[in-house]
């Protein structure tokens, strides 16, 4: 079942003099890990904000084509009642980040949601340990690294444990270790509670391993969508200018000389030490 | 040249974010400093344009201590790229936003159009001349907040977390434009936590953990050292990965680029072939 569907969906931003989408047509399916990547402006962003009604109740705008997120038309819907189903987290956390302690930042969008208050208590605890930063909870969210801050908002979006969660960029400003205990947790969650993800990276070596679908834009289009090794293995992508993993690039470089490796393209670096391994033999 | 000496630094909060560092950055160099949240590398680069003050030791550049001049008149040897974009950008227009400094140096109303335009070109940026930086996207952003520095073509290039929000095209752009201003002598201290692309431009290497320095040398040395990087919480970049396993093939342990892993595997493989 898609959780996510838009068809010809075209957005021009208020005084915009072209179009920030351009019939983008996708289907995201419920369970589905979905990375959406491309070129800086390529409209990843305008997207996500179509998800959960930024656009076009806040933003305005002239939207055309159709939209449905968890079955709701979300043009007849309005942010606050699609936050019920979607959790965005966005690429500034300082957007996102206005409660005086990160505790309470978090317990915000369970206490509007009239949660009762032991489970709400349960649920913060839960989201601030899985996120790291139940010791820093009492602190400001506006005194801590910009680091701290995006596990504060992937946490209050954790909190709400919505059908589906967009992350833009999340873990930008962690350190690389810190962003993969981070999508370790979010690709925990999308497989043991089926919550749908869909993340904005540019930075596949990361995330590449953790995506079931794969949809790369460009210019505000989509020019590439489905299984994420077939994807990255073809040309066009590395022609679309997307950083396919290292891993996958030496792979694709290697097979075109001749040698001979396993079939499945590799999305990390261990499944690349596999077939290498195989074609060296154990000695 | 940049000189520090046993530099302690307090924050007011009484967290001590840097415990006696010392090194020097000579002209010319291009080097990378990396660590985990919290290592003290933005503390230890706001040192170098003296927006922050040593507790104790020194700090100097061109042989000037920054305790006895101004920010000022450091900044314009050492232009300063922060981290967050939306920390540096107030103006409306994108070309106010980069002359601005210029005017404030009290440059004439010619050179300030000329560097403009010089600064925008180099950073694909012309198109948005007369849009808000707000308009923009993140990434976007981000090079409008570089190009405003580099208007006014400061000796010393600091740029904190440069790749992010970037796309791998930008990415490249910046690591070929970083090897440009190598090339004119310039002196470039990047502070990042992207290994991929450190391990693309193999600069000089400092890894910082909990106030000190943990390792300084060659990209490629620093970027295979496996102890090391564990220790202030780096990643290895994924072809030094392969090659920290591929060790008992008779590989060796320091490859960082792939073009280079690809020669070496390629060679083993046709020799297995014969």
């Amino acid at each position: 079942m898609a959780v996510i569907e838009t068809k010809d969906l075209s957005y021009t931003y208020p005084g915009g003099t072209k179009p920030s989408l351009t019939e983008v047509s996708i289907k995201v399916e419920k369970g589905d890990f979905v990375l959406i990547t491309g070129p800086s402006g390529c409209g990843k962003t305008t997207l996500c904000r179509c998800f959960n009604g930024l656009i076009p109740h806040f933003y305005q705008g002239e939207l055309k084509g159709t939209i449905s997120v968890a079955g709701k038309d979300v043009t007849k819907h309005q942010t606050h009642e699609m936050a019920r189903h979607v959790g965005l987290v966005f690429q500034n956390p300082e957007n996102q980040l206005f409660a005086l302690s990160i505790e309470k930042d978090v317990a915000f969008g369970l206490e509007n949601l009239g949660f009762p208050r032991t489970e709400m208590r349960e649920r913060v605890d839960w989201a601030l340990r899985l996120t790291g930063i139940y010791d820093i909870r009492d602190s400001s969210p506006h005194e801590v690294s910009g680091g701290q801050q995006q596990r504060v908002a992937i946490a209050a979006v954790l909190a709400m444990q919505p059908e589906i969660i967009v992350l833009d960029e999340p873990t930008s400003f962690l350190d690389p270790l810190s962003a993969e205990k981070i999508f370790e947790v979010i690709h925990d969650l999308n497989q043991r509670l089926g919550m749908t993800v869909v993340l904005v990276e540019h930075r596949l070596d990361l995330t590449a391993r953790y995506a079931n679908h794969i949809v790369i834009m460009d210019q505000g289009k989509v020019c590439s969508d489905g299984e994420t090794r077939e994807i990255l293995s073809s040309e066009e992508t590395r022609l679309v200018g997307v950083g396919i993993p290292k891993a996958t690039l030496l792979h694709q470089l290697l097979m075109k000389e001749g040698m001979k490796l396993g079939k499945t393209t590799p999305l990390s670096s261990d499944e690349m030490v596999e077939q290498l391994s195989e074609a060296f033999g154990r000695h | 040249m940049i000189v520090a000496e046993g530099v302690h630094f307090r924050y007011l909060s009484g967290v001590e974010a840097l415990k006696g560092i010392s090194l020097t950055i000579n002209d010319g160099e291009f080097v990378a400093i990396m660590g985990q949240n919290g290592a003290g590398k933005t503390t230890l680069v706001k040192h170098f344009n003296g927006l922050l003050k040593p507790s104790s030791g020194s700090v100097r550049v061109d042989g000037v201590e920054t305790t006895k001049t101004t920010i000022a008149s450091l900044s314009k040897t050492v232009g300063f790229v922060f981290q967050n974009p939306d920390h540096q950008l107030f103006s409306e227009t994108v070309e106010e936003e980069i002359a601005f400094a210029l005017k404030n140096f009290g440059f004439e109303p010619e050179i300030i159009k000329k560097q403009v335009t010089w600064a925008l070109s180099l950073l694909s940026l012309e198109q948005y001349l007369k849009t808000s930086p707000f308009m923009l996207s993140g990434g976007e952003r981000k090079r409008v907040a570089l190009a405003s520095v580099l208007a006014w073509d400061p000796q010393i290039l600091i740029l904190d977390e440069p790749t992010i929000g970037q796309d791998h095209e930008q990415k490249e752009k910046l690591r070929q434009f970083i090897m440009q201003l190598q090339t004119q002598g310039k002196t470039i201290v990047i502070v990042t936590h992207d290994v991929e692309f450190v391990a693309e431009c193999n600069p000089r290497v400092i890894l910082m953990k909990e106030g000190r320095i943990v390792a300084d040398g060659g990209g490629r040395d620093i970027l295979t050292n496996t102890e090391a990087l564990a220790e202030s919480s780096i990643v290895l970049p994924q072809i030094a990965q392969i090659f920290a396993k591929l060790d008992s093939f008779g590989f060796p342990k320091n490859v960082i680029d792939t073009y280079e892993a690809k020669e070496l595997l390629l060679r083993a493989w046709e020799r297995q072939q014969k």
